[in-house]
């Protein structure tokens, strides 16, 4: 690896000052910076959120590079944010760069969180992008000697209206040097934050770059094979890591044999409070060490449930908080009086109940991160979503100034939510402090999938009233689980990680969980939740933290499944009844556009659409929203009834997420999201012993592999063109359970409540209905 | 220890090595290479895939001292200038999501397409049997190695 020239960083640019002074601006398509050896003082200082130039410089070719304080996770968000700065900037896509994951470059935009990255990461960037344009025409106006009304902007450049021959590019105007003009900031960091000049950006009705299909520039270097991951950072004088996890959850060392590691070369163990690590001068070493080092471990309760009783035991558990509100709110408590006395005067009552498991991030390869610490500095390289906050986090645990620690991200290997990169990158810093050298750390394939944070296990309790003419009187929707987060998803706190509650942090977990986003409107409505303690307090391999569409899957499976069993009881087409209850504009259209796509003939659920011999072909469908976004699926799949295997062949899909930025990328990651969904319906469970997690691998946690994937994803982007737009990268995600779900009634009438649908599960099912 | 020589990517190298190390800490530790990656160490996902004279190997178990074949990693496949069809086609279709596991899914591609060069839907799943993608990228990968398989008969024709 070549370190990097570091004096390039934007720290030497913008400490520059006063109004377009010429100094070195970032060159197009900066690198991450390495830390090279030898190098001192500090490497990273806080960008103004109030400033042009944090979040665009413009070099003397008129190249320019947009800095981005959000992450892409490979569904090219970043690519977007392209599109928006070259729209408002008038110039071309191919002029633009974008730079992320960087704490010396970027400004802490929240990283990928919450769907957001166009919907408020986009923003402040619009709006420097459509101030940029601003300044740019002033001062070309100036330089053409012609008013500012006389001037537009095209192609990277600013011209006279009545005589475009007369131009001056962008690059002449303010190549290397400042912007230096102040934006207003609404004076919050992460997902929140907001900047804008005195421009106002272009309506959606001038766009020319937005909303047309752009390709991924990034993909070249995936396919031959030269990008670089975290996988592939190294520092001068890196040592290599593994961590030892116990053999029972709960268990801590009690005793090391240094000794049985002694043949390794640069063998060495590495213990802070009940954290263990070895330590090799090879990768191949560190393997080794982590193999054959001999610990005896301290005896503790086995802290689980049977795998069978889970359910139970959720059922069962006191409840630790319980509200009708969000999980980040004051309790709000439930008023089950009043949907009891609704109920009361029902002439039917429907009632379920729906499980779901824990599942694993399972991300292609367990956490990589490389921490070099330099007593009063250190540097950190990231496969995290959310780089900003993790060295924050690295921070606090390294008992650094904030600004003494560099956040640099390199792309990992996928990543949904809060996976283990946020525990590896705080693992990378213990260890390289504790033995004052750089330290890369890597898992082996059980510490992606035992040890990772887990999406949460629940029961939801769905309870219903119908008047004679099938009309909901009223609904209960009950959730009861373990908290949607036992982490926070922001890494910023050492408590929240596996090597922090090692090690001595402060307990920090809150209880939370959350209500369905549908917008059905029934005249009494009750949604509330329970949460219940956790299995293990501390460094649980059951401890829970943000997974895709953070319990979207669950609580959607059962309320969507049950809109279903309520059509079915009610005598109507499930489309049909669910519209009787969307009195929004949005949501009714889209559940209508992908019933149209879809040529869907209304009939009561039950009679499948096909049977050829052993298969029985069903139809279902379910819609959702998630904040202002909306989709609806249709999912048609085939059961086979004497193995009781499930094959979603095909799923239409309908989605308005806004304004469209990039329709092909926008595809891609709704694809994405139904191949995700599909492969948690059907095939993932986290499997569990009394002592530990035991599901370890693709063997014992097995998701959908090509056999299995859809023949044919129909997509229809339903265009807002009045809308900002609102986040795809996960809502999608939540509807695939249920579809799958009532597809599987309708070929079969086996209701499956209980995820996933293993063959064996369907088989019992069918085996159910038969009798 | 002990002194094994690779072909990697047309190129000889001589290293002095473990015996039983995998061949993926050669390649990436010794001989420097970005692909393959370690996804699993245990056979089960193809992140560490290379193609040992034509055939894919998963380097992540293979012992080094096991791989007198020569070698083909993804790098070694095609260039920016004259990609292998399947790495066009994996661009033209826009493929991957994060990427990290597209060394199984090439190499494997090109391996189906040198044996049937037009395989069928059926054929083209089969073959992928073992390969793993968390990203959910299988719909555009079906899309890619039909489209490759179109190129290379066209190429052929």
């Amino acid at each position: 690896m070549q370190p990097f020239a570091v004096n390039v960083s934007r720290r030497s640019v913008l400490k520059g000052g006063g109004a377009l002074v010429v100094s070195i601006v970032a060159p197009r398509g900066i690198a991450p910076a390495r830390a090279a050896e030898g190098e001192s003082g500090p490497l990273w200082r806080p960008l103004s959120p109030g400033q042009l130039d944090t979040y665009l410089s413009i070099d003397e070719s008129g190249q320019v590079t947009a800095y981005f304080g959000k992450m892409d996770m490979g569904q090219g968000v970043d690519l977007s944010i392209a599109q928006i700065v070259a729209e408002e900037l008038d110039t071309a896509l191919e002029r633009v760069d974008v730079v992320m994951g960087d704490t010396a470059l970027t400004v802490n935009q929240g990283g990928a969180s919450g769907s957001s990255g166009l919907e408020e990461g986009g923003n402040p960037l619009r709006n420097a992008a459509a101030e940029a344009r601003r300044v740019l025409s002033e001062l070309g106006a100036q330089r053409l000697g012609v008013l500012m009304s006389q001037v537009g902007t095209r192609d990277g450049s600013v011209y006279v209206l009545d005589s475009p021959a007369e131009r001056i590019g962008y690059g002449e105007l303010v190549g290397g040097k400042h912007f230096d003009v102040r934006l207003e900031w609404n004076g919050q960091y992460g997902n929140g934050l907001d900047a804008h000049g005195r421009a106002t950006p272009k309506p959606s009705s001038e766009y020319s770059i937005v909303g047309k299909p752009a390709a991924r520039r990034d993909l070249p270097s995936i396919v031959l094979g030269t990008r670089e991951y975290i996988v592939d950072v190294k520092v001068p004088g890196m040592l290599h890591a593994r961590v030892i996890r116990p053999p029972v959850a709960g268990s801590v060392p009690v005793t090391v044999d240094n000794a049985s590691i002694a043949d390794i070369p640069g063998g060495r163990v590495v213990r802070d409070g009940d954290f263990l690590a070895v330590v090799a001068d090879s990768e191949w070493g560190a393997i080794k060490a982590a193999r054959q080092l001999s610990v005896t471990w301290s005896n503790v309760q086995a802290p689980f449930p049977e795998q069978q009783a889970l359910y139970d035991h959720i059922r069962n558990a006191p409840v630790v908080r319980e509200s009708a509100g969000g999980g980040r709110g004051a309790n709000v408590a439930p008023d089950v009086a009043a949907f009891e006395a609704a109920l009361s005067r029902a002439d039917r009552v429907v009632e379920a109940e729906y499980e779901f498991p824990f599942q694993s991030h399972a991300c292609m390869a367990p956490a990589c991160a490389v921490c070099d610490y330099r007593g009063d500095h250190a540097t950190l390289w990231t496969g995290s979503q959310k780089p900003h906050y993790a060295a924050e986090g690295v921070a606090k645990l390294l008992g650094l100034p904030v600004e003494k620690v560099r956040g640099i991200w390199v792309p990992g290997p996928g990543s949904y939510g809060r996976n283990d990169s946020g525990d590896a990158a705080m693992e990378a810093a213990l260890i390289s402090k504790s033995i004052g050298r750089p330290v890369r750390v890597q898992g082996m394939r059980h510490e992606g999938h035992a040890w990772d944070p887990k999406g949460p296990a629940s029961i939801h309790h769905v309870r219903a009233g119908l008047d004679a003419s099938g009309n909901v009187l009223a609904l209960s929707f009950r959730s009861k689980g373990f908290s949607a987060g036992d982490m926070e998803s922001n890494e910023s706190n050492p408590s929240h990680t596996y090597a922090g509650m090692l090690t001595g942090w402060p307990d920090a977990s809150v209880p939370r969980f959350n209500n369905p986003g549908d917008r059905y409107e029934f005249p009494v409505k009750l949604n509330y939740w329970q949460t219940i303690a956790p299995l293990l307090q501390r460094a649980s391999p059951l401890r829970t933290a943000h997974l895709r569409d953070p319990l979207g899957p669950q609580m959607h499976f059962a309320s969507e499944c049950f809109m279903d069993e309520l059509a079915y009881v009610a005598d109507a087409d499930p489309v049909e009844f669910r519209l009787r209850y969307l009195k929004e504009q949005r949501d009714a259209d889209v559940l209508r556009t992908v019933a149209d796509r879809y040529a869907w003939e209304p009939r009561v659920a039950g009679s499948g659409v096909e049977r050829r011999g052993d298969i029985a072909v069903g139809r279902g469908v379910a819609y959702t929203r998630r904040n202002s976004s909306v989709v609806a699926v249709i999912a048609e799949v085939e059961v086979n009834l004497s193995s009781g295997r499930v094959w979603p062949r095909k799923f239409v899909v309908a989605a308005d997420q806004g304004v469209i930025v990039n329709p092909l990328w926008l595809r891609r990651t709704l694809e994405g999201n139904v191949i995700h969904g599909t492969s948690r319906t059907l095939f993932e469970e986290v499997r569990f012993s009394r002592e530990t997690v035991t599901s370890t691998d693709w063997a014992s946690y097995p998701i959908l592999e090509m056999r299995d994937a859809p023949e044919e994803i129909d997509i229809v982007l339903v265009n807002g063109p009045e809308l900002p737009p609102y986040g795809a990268g996960e809502p999608s995600t939540r509807t695939i359970t249920p579809a799958i779900a009532n597809a599987i009634f309708d070929a079969t009438g086996a209701r499956l409540r209980r995820a996933p649908f293993t063959p064996e599960r369907v088989h019992a099912a069918l085996q159910k209905v038969a009798t | 220890m002990a002194l094994v020589t690779l072909m990697v990517d047309g190129a000889s190298h001589t290293l002095d090595v473990e015996p039983d190390m995998p061949l993926l800490y050669a390649l990436r530790d010794h001989l420097g290479l970005r692909n393959p990656r370690f996804g699993c160490g245990l056979a089960q996902c193809g992140a560490c895939t290379v193609l040992m004279d034509g055939q894919p190997v998963r380097s992540c178990i293979l012992p080094v001292s096991a791989a007198t074949g020569a070698l083909t990693t993804l790098a070694g496949l095609g260039t920016e200038a004259q990609p292998h069809p399947v790495q066009q086609a994996f661009i033209e279709e826009q493929v991957p999501f994060c990427g990290y596991c597209i060394s199984g899914w090439a190499l494997y591609a090109v391996a189906l397409l040198e044996r049937d060069p037009a395989p069928t839907d059926a054929a083209i799943r089969e073959a992928f049997a073992g390969i793993k993608c968390r990203c959910g990228a299988h719909s555009a990968i079906l899309r890619a190695v039909k489209r490759a398989a179109q190129q290379i008969q066209a190429q052929q024709a």
